[in-house]
């Protein structure tokens, strides 16, 4: 039996660049930072204090006091997200979307800001003054749950957290499901909103953050010789996902079509990548060979690129070693230049830059790149969208962990 | 303290900490159908109970309690 087709008929985004997919792309051609000064919390004491926060967004006000208690704020990104991804769908929200729909959500960390709270509240007053939502809110199946409620997605429910590969699963693992013809639909992406004062003071201790506390526009520079570590962001994306068939009989416009997932692990470091970015090639390669295609028809690579040493030189090369000559030609960038890196969200984020990208033939840059690394030689768009007519595009995701997860979009 | 006035700080706590419309809270309102407080919110309810007037409250006490002027009631009864 041949597979079906997988195509994305919804977006909807809330993140760093804006609350919306429009003003996302709006700002991610522009080569604008999301990232500024933390906002949300005191950083007087922490070694790093910028992060890619979301803006003017309140919980309360949009779902109401009663409701927004319920969910941590990675919850509550990930429903406005959802909700405009459906809308853009052309889905009707007023019904039970029902069992032939799937949900499949990323995220790294989950509620791990209720973690906090309620610990403290734990030290602070005791056991008996903990908050009883607290499991709710923290579980990283909180926000798959609460968006399949709030909406009414009652087919297969999985929440996937391979770090800062987790989303870029979620959309693999959802293509999975469609084309072998499990559901007709998946509501698929991934949320993160890890932005506390712990996580900020324990990835610092594994120097694997920017500290340019001065500059923070201007700290995530991937690929750049002064880059010095990645910077966090927060936020939710989520795809609507449908066979090609569903698609055509709703009428739906189809954004792109997703045709290559490649799925492995490095099993060698917990946060280091593997030499050469071995695991990374793999992926690539698995994810060419499900799109069936051969490596040179990849126009566009929305790297992973995180501003990390170590990633940057392992990425530069695992294209290197999938593309050959090639990889010196293909249209590379890094938008999480200006997103910062949206870790669980990230891979779902990325997939749709891609897709607009291909509906829009244009390329979003690689911000702050002033000055490139010798070890990183390839073309990565730097700080200037170009127009590029794009059929076929790959996103690269890895995560701690050593998971690596490739997606191939395709035009048509 | 008066039913009355025990009525009203709870009318407080449901609209300042639960997020309630406050024209919602009324004696007779359910609290399940009326104010969608689930069984997660009921633990929470008598945290906030706890807290503010000083007291214990045993699950045992609360199986009668469906409505905002049962809780009032058994609050009252407590002082």
């Amino acid at each position: 039996m041949s597979k079906r087709r997988v195509v994305v008929t919804g977006l909807g985004s809330i993140n760093p660049l804006g609350n919306n997919v429009q003003d996302t792309w709006d700002n991610l051609v522009n080569g604008v930072s999301g990232i500024d000064h933390i906002t949300s919390f005191d950083t007087s004491e922490l070694p790093v204090t910028f992060a890619g926060e979301v803006k003017n967004f309140d919980a309360n006000e949009y779902m109401g006091k009663q409701h927004a208690r319920k969910l941590d704020r990675s919850g509550h990104l990930s429903i406005h997200a959802t909700e405009e991804a459906l809308k853009d769908a052309g889905l009707d929200l007023e019904e039970r979307l029902g069992s032939n729909v799937g949900i499949v959500f990323g995220t790294g960390i989950g509620g791990i800001a209720a973690t906090e709270n309620a610990v403290r509240t734990y030290d602070e007053k005791g056991p008996t003054r903990v908050n009883p939502l607290a499991i709710t809110q923290l579980m990283p199946n909180s926000s798959t749950g609460q968006v399949a409620i709030k909406f009414g997605i009652e087919g297969p429910s999985l929440t996937i957290t391979t770090a800062c590969a987790a989303s870029a699963n979620a959309v693999g693992e959802a293509k999975n499901m469609i084309e072998n013809g499990i559901v007709d639909m998946v509501v698929t992406g991934g949320t993160e909103s890890g932005t506390t004062p712990m996580t900020i003071a324990a990835f610092a201790q594994i120097r694997a953050l920017s500290t340019k506390n001065d500059s923070p526009k201007e700290a995530c520079k991937p690929f750049d010789k002064d880059r010095d570590g990645f910077v966090m962001g927060e936020g939710s994306t989520v795809l609507v996902m449908e066979s090609e068939e569903s698609a055509n009989k709703r009428g739906a416009e189809i954004y792109a079509y997703v045709t290559g997932y490649g799925a492995t692990t490095d099993a060698y470091h917990i946060t280091a990548p593997a030499e050469g970015g071995a695991g990374a090639v793999k992926a690539m390669e698995k994810a060419i060979e499900d799109a069936e295609i051969n490596s040179s028809d990849i126009e566009y690579i929305n790297a992973h690129g995180t501003s990390t040493p170590a990633n940057d030189k392992n990425e530069t090369e695992a294209i290197k070693t999938v593309l050959g000559e090639k990889a010196y030609e293909v249209v590379i960038s890094s938008t999480k230049s200006m997103t910062g890196h949206l870790l669980g969200g990230g891979g779902a984020f990325e997939s749709m830059a891609s897709i607009l990208s291909i509906k829009h033939s244009k390329v979003p840059p690689t911000i702050n790149l002033n000055d490139p690394d010798e070890e990183c030689d390839l073309n990565y768009t730097p700080n200037n969208a170009v127009d590029l007519s794009i059929n076929t595009a790959m996103s690269n995701s890895f995560g701690f962990g050593g998971h690596n997860a490739v997606l191939v979009f395709k035009k048509s | 303290m008066e039913v009355n006035e025990v009525f009203e700080k709870v009318k407080n706590l449901f609209v300042e900490e639960l997020g309630l419309d406050v024209d919602k809270v009324t004696m007779d309102a359910k609290l399940e159908e009326d104010l969608e407080i689930d069984s997660l919110g009921i633990v929470e309810v008598v945290m906030a109970f706890e807290d503010e007037f000083g007291i214990e409250i045993d699950d045992e006490e609360l199986t009668d309690v469906a409505t905002v002027g049962q809780a009032v009631n058994l609050l009252h009864s407590k002082l």
